[in-house]
Protein backbone atom coordinates (compact mmCIF):
# COMPACT_ATOMS: atom_id res chain seq x y z
CA UNK A 1 0.00 0.00 0.00
CA UNK A 2 2.94 2.38 1.00
CA UNK A 3 4.42 1.31 -2.12
CA UNK A 4 1.38 2.40 -4.42
CA UNK A 5 1.55 6.04 -2.48
CA UNK A 6 5.32 6.53 -3.11
CA UNK A 7 5.16 5.22 -6.70
CA UNK A 8 2.36 7.69 -7.44
CA UNK A 9 3.63 10.49 -5.73
CA UNK A 10 6.22 10.11 -7.79
CA UNK A 11 4.62 9.93 -10.91
CA UNK A 12 2.50 13.12 -10.22
CA UNK A 13 5.78 14.79 -9.52
CA UNK A 14 7.18 14.18 -12.33
CA UNK A 15 4.25 15.02 -14.46
CA UNK A 16 4.28 18.60 -11.95
CA UNK A 17 7.76 18.66 -13.21
CA UNK A 18 7.14 18.30 -16.72
CA UNK A 19 4.10 20.64 -16.92
CA UNK A 20 6.25 23.68 -15.92
CA UNK A 21 9.32 22.84 -17.97
CA UNK A 22 7.08 22.45 -21.11
CA UNK A 23 4.49 25.18 -20.50
CA UNK A 24 6.75 28.15 -21.95
CA UNK A 25 5.81 29.58 -25.07
CA UNK A 26 6.35 27.42 -28.16
CA UNK A 27 7.77 24.39 -26.20
CA UNK A 28 9.55 21.62 -27.93
CA UNK A 29 7.52 18.98 -26.22
CA UNK A 30 3.78 19.32 -25.41
CA UNK A 31 3.38 19.30 -21.47
CA UNK A 32 0.93 16.24 -20.12
CA UNK A 33 -2.37 18.45 -20.49
CA UNK A 34 -1.91 19.70 -23.56
CA UNK A 35 -0.95 15.89 -24.68
CA UNK A 36 -4.41 14.65 -22.99
CA UNK A 37 -6.39 17.77 -24.45
CA UNK A 38 -4.90 17.11 -27.99
CA UNK A 39 -5.42 13.40 -28.17
CA UNK A 40 -9.35 13.30 -26.34
CA UNK A 41 -10.60 11.81 -29.33
CA UNK A 42 -7.62 8.78 -29.25
CA UNK A 43 -7.99 8.31 -25.29
CA UNK A 44 -12.22 8.26 -25.54
CA UNK A 45 -12.76 6.18 -28.68
CA UNK A 46 -9.83 3.76 -29.12
CA UNK A 47 -12.23 1.60 -31.47
CA UNK A 48 -12.58 3.92 -34.19
CA UNK A 49 -12.66 2.11 -37.71
CA UNK A 50 -12.31 4.47 -41.24
CA UNK A 51 -10.89 2.23 -43.09
CA UNK A 52 -6.82 1.81 -44.23
CA UNK A 53 -4.85 2.71 -41.46
CA UNK A 54 -6.78 5.80 -40.29
CA UNK A 55 -8.44 3.22 -36.97
CA UNK A 56 -8.48 3.58 -33.09
CA UNK A 57 -5.41 2.81 -31.20
CA UNK A 58 -7.15 -0.27 -30.11
CA UNK A 59 -6.90 -1.67 -33.53
CA UNK A 60 -2.84 -0.36 -33.79
CA UNK A 61 -2.33 -2.07 -30.65
CA UNK A 62 -3.93 -5.20 -31.49
CA UNK A 63 -2.68 -5.80 -34.99
CA UNK A 64 1.13 -5.50 -33.26
CA UNK A 65 -0.06 -7.87 -30.41
CA UNK A 66 -1.03 -10.26 -33.18
CA UNK A 67 2.07 -10.34 -34.73
CA UNK A 68 4.19 -10.69 -31.66
CA UNK A 69 1.26 -13.53 -30.33
CA UNK A 70 2.77 -15.59 -33.98
CA UNK A 71 6.65 -14.63 -33.57
CA UNK A 72 7.02 -14.80 -30.09
CA UNK A 73 5.00 -18.27 -30.19
CA UNK A 74 6.69 -19.74 -32.10
CA UNK A 75 10.05 -18.79 -31.65
CA UNK A 76 8.46 -19.99 -27.84
CA UNK A 77 7.78 -23.59 -29.40
CA UNK A 78 11.54 -23.70 -31.69
CA UNK A 79 13.51 -21.96 -29.01
CA UNK A 80 12.81 -24.82 -25.90
CA UNK A 81 12.88 -27.74 -28.32
CA UNK A 82 16.37 -26.47 -29.61
CA UNK A 83 17.14 -25.65 -25.78
CA UNK A 84 16.41 -28.81 -24.64
CA UNK A 85 18.78 -30.32 -27.54
CA UNK A 86 21.70 -28.36 -26.84
CA UNK A 87 21.25 -28.57 -23.27
CA UNK A 88 20.96 -32.46 -23.15
CA UNK A 89 24.33 -32.70 -25.83
CA UNK A 90 27.46 -31.43 -24.78
CA UNK A 91 28.82 -31.84 -28.63
CA UNK A 92 25.91 -30.01 -30.30
CA UNK A 93 26.03 -27.50 -27.10
CA UNK A 94 29.89 -27.20 -27.76
CA UNK A 95 29.21 -26.73 -31.74
CA UNK A 96 26.65 -24.56 -31.62
CA UNK A 97 27.01 -22.26 -28.85
CA UNK A 98 29.70 -19.66 -30.65
CA UNK A 99 26.92 -19.47 -33.51
CA UNK A 100 24.38 -18.46 -31.47
CA UNK A 101 26.76 -16.06 -29.07
CA UNK A 102 27.30 -14.57 -32.36
CA UNK A 103 23.54 -14.19 -33.75
CA UNK A 104 21.78 -13.10 -30.61
CA UNK A 105 23.70 -9.68 -30.46
CA UNK A 106 22.66 -9.14 -33.69
CA UNK A 107 20.04 -6.14 -33.44
CA UNK A 108 16.59 -6.87 -34.73
CA UNK A 109 16.00 -4.36 -36.98
CA UNK A 110 19.24 -5.79 -38.93
CA UNK A 111 17.38 -8.94 -39.58
CA UNK A 112 15.06 -7.02 -41.64
CA UNK A 113 16.49 -6.34 -44.54
CA UNK A 114 17.31 -10.17 -44.70
CA UNK A 115 14.14 -11.12 -44.16
CA UNK A 116 12.57 -8.63 -46.52
CA UNK A 117 14.61 -10.36 -49.41
CA UNK A 118 13.66 -13.93 -48.46
CA UNK A 119 9.59 -13.27 -47.67
CA UNK A 120 9.45 -10.45 -50.01
CA UNK A 121 6.38 -9.53 -47.89
CA UNK A 122 5.80 -7.18 -44.92
CA UNK A 123 3.98 -9.46 -42.39
CA UNK A 124 5.89 -12.49 -42.86
CA UNK A 125 9.07 -10.09 -42.18
CA UNK A 126 7.81 -8.86 -39.05
CA UNK A 127 6.92 -11.56 -37.57
CA UNK A 128 10.28 -13.26 -38.48
CA UNK A 129 12.52 -10.09 -36.52
CA UNK A 130 9.92 -11.28 -33.59
CA UNK A 131 11.10 -14.82 -33.84
CA UNK A 132 14.44 -13.94 -34.44
CA UNK A 133 14.39 -11.63 -31.44
CA UNK A 134 12.86 -13.86 -28.73
CA UNK A 135 14.17 -16.68 -29.66
CA UNK A 136 17.96 -16.30 -28.03
CA UNK A 137 17.30 -15.89 -24.42
CA UNK A 138 14.57 -18.49 -24.65
CA UNK A 139 17.13 -21.13 -26.54
CA UNK A 140 19.91 -19.89 -24.06
CA UNK A 141 17.77 -20.15 -20.96
CA UNK A 142 16.49 -23.43 -21.44
CA UNK A 143 19.84 -24.91 -22.27
CA UNK A 144 21.25 -23.52 -18.91
CA UNK A 145 18.10 -24.69 -17.11
CA UNK A 146 18.60 -28.57 -18.76
CA UNK A 147 22.43 -28.34 -17.88
CA UNK A 148 21.63 -27.29 -14.01
CA UNK A 149 19.54 -30.42 -13.43
CA UNK A 150 21.08 -31.09 -10.07
CA UNK A 151 22.89 -34.61 -10.32
CA UNK A 152 20.94 -36.14 -7.21
CA UNK A 153 17.78 -35.92 -9.32
CA UNK A 154 19.60 -37.48 -12.47
CA UNK A 155 20.86 -40.35 -9.86
CA UNK A 156 17.19 -40.79 -8.41
CA UNK A 157 16.28 -41.25 -11.94
CA UNK A 158 18.97 -43.71 -12.62
CA UNK A 159 18.61 -45.83 -9.70
CA UNK A 160 14.91 -45.75 -10.69
CA UNK A 161 15.98 -46.82 -14.10
CA UNK A 162 13.46 -44.53 -15.52
CA UNK A 163 13.10 -44.65 -19.43
CA UNK A 164 13.93 -41.58 -21.68
CA UNK A 165 10.16 -40.31 -21.63
CA UNK A 166 9.74 -40.75 -18.13
CA UNK A 167 12.88 -38.56 -17.81
CA UNK A 168 11.77 -36.31 -20.02
CA UNK A 169 8.52 -35.89 -18.22
CA UNK A 170 9.09 -36.15 -14.62
CA UNK A 171 12.39 -34.65 -14.55
CA UNK A 172 13.83 -32.59 -17.01
CA UNK A 173 10.89 -30.66 -18.22
CA UNK A 174 9.54 -29.67 -14.49
CA UNK A 175 13.50 -29.01 -13.55
CA UNK A 176 13.93 -26.56 -16.53
CA UNK A 177 10.38 -24.81 -16.60
CA UNK A 178 11.47 -21.96 -14.36
CA UNK A 179 14.71 -21.50 -16.77
CA UNK A 180 12.33 -21.88 -19.38
CA UNK A 181 9.99 -19.28 -18.24
CA UNK A 182 13.32 -16.72 -17.57
CA UNK A 183 13.82 -16.57 -21.24
CA UNK A 184 10.19 -16.35 -22.25
CA UNK A 185 9.85 -13.16 -20.07
CA UNK A 186 13.18 -11.78 -21.74
CA UNK A 187 11.85 -12.87 -25.06
CA UNK A 188 8.41 -11.17 -24.87
CA UNK A 189 10.13 -8.22 -23.78
CA UNK A 190 12.29 -7.89 -26.61
CA UNK A 191 9.65 -9.04 -29.06
CA UNK A 192 8.00 -5.75 -28.20
CA UNK A 193 10.74 -3.91 -27.83
CA UNK A 194 11.65 -5.16 -32.04
CA UNK A 195 7.68 -4.75 -32.93
CA UNK A 196 7.57 -1.44 -32.59
CA UNK A 197 10.64 -0.39 -34.35
CA UNK A 198 10.01 -2.97 -37.13
CA UNK A 199 5.94 -1.28 -37.99
CA UNK A 200 7.96 2.36 -38.52
CA UNK A 201 9.74 0.88 -40.67
CA UNK A 202 7.23 -1.92 -42.63
CA UNK A 203 4.30 0.27 -42.40
CA UNK A 204 0.61 -0.77 -42.02
CA UNK A 205 -1.81 -0.81 -39.06
CA UNK A 206 0.46 -1.41 -35.99
CA UNK A 207 1.21 0.87 -33.42
CA UNK A 208 4.70 1.50 -34.79
CA UNK A 209 3.46 2.19 -37.41
CA UNK A 210 0.84 5.11 -35.94
CA UNK A 211 3.81 6.46 -33.98
CA UNK A 212 5.71 7.18 -37.60
CA UNK A 213 2.99 8.55 -39.14
CA UNK A 214 2.16 10.58 -36.07
CA UNK A 215 5.71 11.99 -36.51
CA UNK A 216 5.54 12.83 -40.00
CA UNK A 217 2.52 14.84 -39.58
CA UNK A 218 4.48 16.24 -36.35
CA UNK A 219 1.49 15.25 -33.98
CA UNK A 220 3.98 15.01 -30.81
CA UNK A 221 0.82 14.27 -28.19
CA UNK A 222 -0.41 11.68 -30.48
CA UNK A 223 3.03 9.73 -30.19
CA UNK A 224 3.32 10.79 -26.61
CA UNK A 225 -0.19 8.83 -25.95
CA UNK A 226 1.14 6.33 -28.10
CA UNK A 227 4.57 5.74 -26.23
CA UNK A 228 2.52 5.76 -22.81
CA UNK A 229 0.26 2.76 -24.37
CA UNK A 230 3.16 1.07 -25.62
CA UNK A 231 4.93 0.81 -22.35
CA UNK A 232 1.37 -0.06 -20.58
CA UNK A 233 1.18 -3.12 -23.06
CA UNK A 234 4.43 -4.25 -22.91
CA UNK A 235 4.19 -4.43 -18.95
CA UNK A 236 1.39 -6.48 -19.19
CA UNK A 237 3.17 -8.59 -21.61
CA UNK A 238 6.13 -9.37 -18.90
CA UNK A 239 3.28 -9.67 -15.90
CA UNK A 240 1.21 -12.02 -18.18
CA UNK A 241 4.27 -14.26 -18.99
CA UNK A 242 5.52 -14.31 -15.19
CA UNK A 243 2.08 -15.20 -14.09
CA UNK A 244 2.03 -17.99 -16.60
CA UNK A 245 5.01 -18.89 -15.47
CA UNK A 246 4.00 -19.23 -11.78
CA UNK A 247 1.00 -21.43 -13.12
CA UNK A 248 3.42 -23.71 -14.93
CA UNK A 249 5.98 -24.10 -12.44
CA UNK A 250 4.26 -26.80 -10.06
CA UNK A 251 5.43 -27.58 -6.38
CA UNK A 252 6.34 -24.17 -4.40
CA UNK A 253 9.83 -23.63 -6.72
CA UNK A 254 10.80 -20.73 -6.76
CA UNK A 255 10.67 -18.47 -10.87
CA UNK B 1 25.41 -67.81 6.12
CA UNK B 2 26.04 -67.30 2.28
CA UNK B 3 27.41 -63.94 0.84
CA UNK B 4 24.44 -62.00 -0.61
CA UNK B 5 26.58 -59.01 -1.40
CA UNK B 6 30.04 -59.38 -2.29
CA UNK B 7 32.43 -56.41 -2.55
CA UNK B 8 35.49 -58.69 -4.29
CA UNK B 9 38.62 -56.52 -3.97
CA UNK B 10 37.83 -53.44 -5.55
CA UNK B 11 39.73 -50.30 -5.94
CA UNK B 12 38.73 -46.83 -7.23
CA UNK B 13 41.16 -44.42 -9.16
CA UNK B 14 40.49 -41.05 -10.60
CA UNK B 15 41.89 -39.54 -13.20
CA UNK B 16 42.97 -36.12 -12.53
CA UNK B 17 42.88 -33.12 -14.70
CA UNK B 18 45.96 -32.06 -14.44
CA UNK B 19 47.24 -35.63 -15.32
CA UNK B 20 48.20 -38.20 -13.20
CA UNK B 21 45.45 -40.09 -10.74
CA UNK B 22 43.95 -40.40 -7.83
CA UNK B 23 43.61 -44.08 -5.35
CA UNK B 24 40.60 -43.24 -3.46
CA UNK B 25 40.05 -46.93 -2.47
CA UNK B 26 42.77 -49.42 -2.46
CA UNK B 27 41.97 -52.93 -2.50
CA UNK B 28 38.69 -53.09 -0.91
CA UNK B 29 36.69 -56.95 0.32
CA UNK B 30 33.63 -57.00 1.92
CA UNK B 31 30.94 -60.14 2.28
CA UNK B 32 27.82 -58.70 3.46
CA UNK B 33 24.98 -61.42 4.41
CA UNK B 34 21.06 -61.36 3.55
CA UNK B 35 19.33 -59.31 5.86
CA UNK B 36 22.63 -58.05 7.54
CA UNK B 37 22.94 -54.28 8.45
CA UNK B 38 26.67 -52.71 7.62
CA UNK B 39 27.78 -49.86 8.62
CA UNK B 40 30.72 -47.91 6.74
CA UNK B 41 32.69 -45.11 9.21
CA UNK B 42 35.74 -43.00 8.13
CA UNK B 43 36.47 -39.24 8.18
CA UNK B 44 35.06 -37.25 5.14
CA UNK B 45 37.35 -38.07 2.01
CA UNK B 46 37.90 -41.56 3.26
CA UNK B 47 36.06 -42.98 -0.03
CA UNK B 48 33.00 -44.26 1.71
CA UNK B 49 30.67 -42.56 -0.07
CA UNK B 50 32.41 -43.95 -3.51
CA UNK B 51 32.30 -47.64 -1.96
CA UNK B 52 28.37 -47.24 -1.74
CA UNK B 53 28.11 -45.60 -5.23
CA UNK B 54 30.12 -48.84 -6.31
CA UNK B 55 27.07 -51.28 -4.66
CA UNK B 56 24.72 -48.64 -6.39
CA UNK B 57 26.01 -48.52 -9.42
CA UNK B 58 26.01 -45.13 -9.78
CA UNK B 59 29.97 -45.67 -9.96
CA UNK B 60 31.87 -48.72 -11.25
CA UNK B 61 35.25 -50.12 -9.72
CA UNK B 62 38.66 -49.49 -11.76
CA UNK B 63 39.77 -52.82 -10.73
CA UNK B 64 37.88 -56.30 -8.63
CA UNK B 65 34.08 -56.45 -8.95
CA UNK B 66 30.93 -56.22 -6.83
CA UNK B 67 28.28 -58.87 -7.07
CA UNK B 68 24.33 -59.16 -5.41
CA UNK B 69 23.38 -62.75 -5.54
CA UNK B 70 26.54 -63.56 -7.97
CA UNK B 71 25.30 -60.99 -10.12
CA UNK B 72 27.61 -58.28 -11.05
CA UNK B 73 26.95 -54.75 -10.65
CA UNK B 74 27.20 -52.90 -13.92
CA UNK B 75 24.80 -50.20 -13.76
CA UNK B 76 22.05 -48.46 -11.14
CA UNK B 77 18.94 -50.44 -10.06
CA UNK B 78 15.90 -50.06 -8.14
CA UNK B 79 17.10 -53.43 -6.46
CA UNK B 80 19.64 -51.77 -4.76
CA UNK B 81 17.84 -48.47 -4.30
CA UNK B 82 19.63 -45.22 -2.41
CA UNK B 83 18.76 -43.12 0.64
CA UNK B 84 20.52 -39.91 -0.19
CA UNK B 85 22.08 -37.78 2.27
CA UNK B 86 19.93 -34.81 0.94
CA UNK B 87 16.61 -36.67 0.02
CA UNK B 88 16.84 -36.52 -3.95
CA UNK B 89 13.34 -36.02 -3.53
CA UNK B 90 11.71 -33.87 -7.09
CA UNK B 91 10.18 -30.77 -5.50
CA UNK B 92 7.71 -30.60 -8.08
CA UNK B 93 6.13 -33.81 -6.89
CA UNK B 94 4.16 -34.34 -3.82
CA UNK B 95 4.94 -37.11 -1.29
CA UNK B 96 2.37 -39.32 -2.84
CA UNK B 97 3.51 -38.24 -6.26
CA UNK B 98 7.32 -39.04 -5.32
CA UNK B 99 6.42 -42.73 -3.89
CA UNK B 100 4.17 -44.27 -7.23
CA UNK B 101 6.90 -42.70 -9.53
CA UNK B 102 9.25 -44.95 -8.11
CA UNK B 103 6.69 -47.86 -7.55
CA UNK B 104 5.19 -47.12 -11.23
CA UNK B 105 8.92 -47.44 -12.78
CA UNK B 106 10.58 -50.23 -10.56
CA UNK B 107 7.68 -52.43 -10.27
CA UNK B 108 5.87 -51.83 -13.99
CA UNK B 109 5.12 -55.48 -13.63
CA UNK B 110 2.88 -55.12 -10.57
CA UNK B 111 -1.45 -54.40 -11.47
CA UNK B 112 -2.55 -50.57 -11.57
CA UNK B 113 -3.95 -51.32 -7.92
CA UNK B 114 -1.51 -53.37 -6.40
CA UNK B 115 1.06 -50.33 -6.95
CA UNK B 116 -1.38 -48.10 -5.54
CA UNK B 117 -1.96 -49.89 -2.17
CA UNK B 118 1.49 -50.44 -1.87
CA UNK B 119 2.42 -46.98 -2.06
CA UNK B 120 -0.38 -46.28 0.44
CA UNK B 121 0.99 -48.55 3.06
CA UNK B 122 4.63 -46.89 2.47
CA UNK B 123 3.06 -43.39 3.80
CA UNK B 124 1.67 -45.09 6.38
CA UNK B 125 5.05 -47.34 7.51
CA UNK B 126 6.82 -43.72 7.91
CA UNK B 127 3.83 -41.81 9.15
CA UNK B 128 3.08 -39.36 6.21
CA UNK B 129 -0.12 -39.70 5.83
CA UNK B 130 -1.30 -36.42 6.66
CA UNK B 131 1.22 -35.12 4.50
CA UNK B 132 0.87 -37.43 1.21
CA UNK B 133 -0.15 -34.73 -0.80
CA UNK B 134 2.52 -31.75 0.10
CA UNK B 135 5.23 -30.94 -1.64
CA UNK B 136 8.67 -31.07 -0.41
CA UNK B 137 9.35 -27.63 0.18
CA UNK B 138 6.39 -28.04 2.93
CA UNK B 139 8.08 -30.31 4.63
CA UNK B 140 10.47 -30.34 7.47
CA UNK B 141 13.91 -32.20 7.16
CA UNK B 142 12.88 -35.50 8.67
CA UNK B 143 9.70 -35.50 7.08
CA UNK B 144 11.77 -35.62 3.69
CA UNK B 145 13.90 -38.01 5.09
CA UNK B 146 10.77 -40.20 5.90
CA UNK B 147 9.62 -39.88 1.96
CA UNK B 148 13.01 -40.74 0.89
CA UNK B 149 13.22 -43.83 3.29
CA UNK B 150 9.22 -44.76 2.12
CA UNK B 151 10.13 -44.36 -1.87
CA UNK B 152 13.10 -46.55 -0.85
CA UNK B 153 11.48 -49.57 0.80
CA UNK B 154 8.38 -49.40 -1.49
CA UNK B 155 10.38 -51.03 -4.00
CA UNK B 156 11.48 -53.88 -1.75
CA UNK B 157 14.69 -53.48 -2.82
CA UNK B 158 17.06 -56.60 -2.17
CA UNK B 159 20.19 -53.92 -0.29
CA UNK B 160 19.29 -51.16 0.81
CA UNK B 161 21.80 -47.90 0.28
CA UNK B 162 21.82 -45.04 2.82
CA UNK B 163 24.32 -42.35 2.29
CA UNK B 164 24.76 -40.21 5.25
CA UNK B 165 20.70 -40.51 5.95
CA UNK B 166 20.46 -38.37 8.89
CA UNK B 167 23.50 -36.46 8.92
CA UNK B 168 21.35 -32.80 8.13
CA UNK B 169 18.67 -33.66 10.69
CA UNK B 170 18.69 -32.36 14.49
CA UNK B 171 19.48 -34.60 17.02
CA UNK B 172 16.22 -35.68 18.48
CA UNK B 173 14.47 -35.69 14.97
CA UNK B 174 17.29 -38.11 14.20
CA UNK B 175 16.90 -40.20 17.41
CA UNK B 176 13.28 -40.90 15.91
CA UNK B 177 14.48 -41.77 12.59
CA UNK B 178 16.76 -44.30 13.46
CA UNK B 179 14.47 -45.79 15.73
CA UNK B 180 11.97 -46.20 13.32
CA UNK B 181 14.41 -46.95 9.97
CA UNK B 182 15.73 -49.77 12.59
CA UNK B 183 12.24 -51.29 13.49
CA UNK B 184 11.27 -51.18 9.66
CA UNK B 185 14.22 -53.21 8.49
CA UNK B 186 13.95 -55.53 11.50
CA UNK B 187 10.19 -56.42 10.77
CA UNK B 188 11.01 -56.72 6.97
CA UNK B 189 14.60 -58.33 7.05
CA UNK B 190 15.87 -55.64 4.54
CA UNK B 191 19.78 -55.96 4.04
CA UNK B 192 21.51 -52.63 4.70
CA UNK B 193 24.87 -50.91 3.53
CA UNK B 194 24.95 -47.31 5.39
CA UNK B 195 27.68 -44.21 5.37
CA UNK B 196 27.90 -42.38 8.51
CA UNK B 197 29.85 -40.42 10.61
CA UNK B 198 28.26 -40.77 13.70
CA UNK B 199 29.86 -43.59 15.77
CA UNK B 200 26.78 -43.66 17.69
CA UNK B 201 24.30 -44.33 15.30
CA UNK B 202 26.80 -47.06 13.48
CA UNK B 203 26.44 -48.80 16.57
CA UNK B 204 22.94 -48.36 17.54
CA UNK B 205 21.74 -49.44 13.77
CA UNK B 206 25.01 -52.27 12.80
CA UNK B 207 25.72 -55.68 13.22
CA UNK B 208 28.73 -54.72 11.74
CA UNK B 209 30.60 -51.35 11.58
CA UNK B 210 33.17 -51.68 9.24
CA UNK B 211 35.66 -48.98 9.48
CA UNK B 212 38.14 -47.29 6.91
CA UNK B 213 41.20 -45.66 6.81
CA UNK B 214 42.20 -42.41 5.41
CA UNK B 215 42.13 -41.90 1.43
CA UNK B 216 43.99 -41.91 -0.53
CA UNK B 217 44.50 -45.09 -1.17
CA UNK B 218 41.51 -45.84 1.57
CA UNK B 219 41.40 -49.74 2.94
CA UNK B 220 39.53 -51.29 5.23
CA UNK B 221 40.98 -50.62 8.90
CA UNK B 222 39.14 -53.16 11.29
CA UNK B 223 35.62 -54.43 11.21
CA UNK B 224 33.81 -54.53 14.31
CA UNK B 225 30.84 -56.72 15.19
CA UNK B 226 27.87 -55.77 17.39
CA UNK B 227 26.67 -58.31 19.65
CA UNK B 228 23.95 -56.38 20.91
CA UNK B 229 20.93 -58.56 20.41
CA UNK B 230 17.84 -57.15 18.65
CA UNK B 231 15.26 -55.89 19.43
CA UNK B 232 17.47 -52.65 20.24
CA UNK B 233 15.96 -49.80 21.98
CA UNK B 234 18.23 -46.89 22.27
CA UNK B 235 18.35 -47.38 25.87
CA UNK B 236 19.32 -50.97 25.70
CA UNK B 237 22.28 -50.15 23.43
CA UNK B 238 23.59 -47.50 25.20
CA UNK B 239 23.10 -49.12 28.47
CA UNK B 240 24.65 -52.60 27.29
CA UNK B 241 27.74 -53.64 29.11
CA UNK B 242 30.15 -53.78 25.52
CA UNK B 243 28.45 -50.45 24.91
CA UNK B 244 31.63 -48.15 25.95
CA UNK B 245 34.40 -50.61 24.60
CA UNK B 246 33.33 -50.73 21.32
CA UNK B 247 32.59 -47.25 21.05
CA UNK B 248 36.01 -46.61 22.52
CA UNK B 249 37.25 -48.99 19.69
CA UNK B 250 35.80 -47.04 17.26
CA UNK B 251 36.72 -43.71 18.30
CA UNK B 252 40.03 -44.63 19.09
CA UNK B 253 40.53 -46.07 15.79
CA UNK B 254 39.30 -42.28 14.14
CA UNK B 255 41.31 -40.53 16.39
CA UNK B 256 44.46 -42.27 15.36
CA UNK B 257 43.19 -42.39 12.04
CA UNK B 258 43.42 -37.96 12.18
CA UNK B 259 46.67 -38.44 14.00
CA UNK B 260 48.02 -40.15 11.16
CA UNK B 261 46.76 -37.68 8.42
CA UNK B 262 48.02 -34.69 10.73
CA UNK B 263 51.42 -36.62 10.74
CA UNK B 264 51.58 -37.16 6.86
CA UNK B 265 50.72 -33.37 6.44
CA UNK B 266 53.77 -32.64 8.92
CA UNK B 267 56.41 -34.82 6.90
CA UNK B 268 54.99 -33.35 3.54
CA UNK B 269 55.54 -29.91 5.39
CA UNK B 270 58.66 -30.26 6.35
CA UNK B 271 60.07 -31.86 3.41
Amino acid sequence: MMKILTSTAALLLFLAIWQILCSGDKPSLPPPLRVIWDTRVLILDPFFNHGGTDKGLFWHILASLQRVIVGFSLAAIVGVAVGVLIGTSRFIYDALDPLFQVLRTVPPLAWLPISLAVFRNNEPSAIFVIFITAIWPIVINTAVGVQQIPQDYKNVAKVLKLSRWEYVTNVLLPATVPYVFTGLRIGIGLSWLAIVAAEMLIGGVGIGFFIWDAWNSSLMSEIILALVYVGIVGLLLDKLVAFAGKLCVPGGQDL
Amino acid sequence: MTTFLDIDHVSKIFPLAAGGRYIALHDVSLQIHQGEFVSLIGHSGCGKSTLLNMVAGLDLPTEGRVTLEEQEIRRPGPDRMVVFQNYSLLPWKTVRQNITLAIDSALKHLPRGERRSIAEHHIDLVSLRAAADKYPAQLSGGMKQRVAIARALALRPKVLLLDEPFGALDALTRGNLQEQLMQICQENHVTCLMVTHDVDEALLLSDRVVMLTNGPSAEIGQILDVPIPRPRHRLDVVNHPSYYTLRNQIIAFLDQQKRSKQLKRQTVAAA
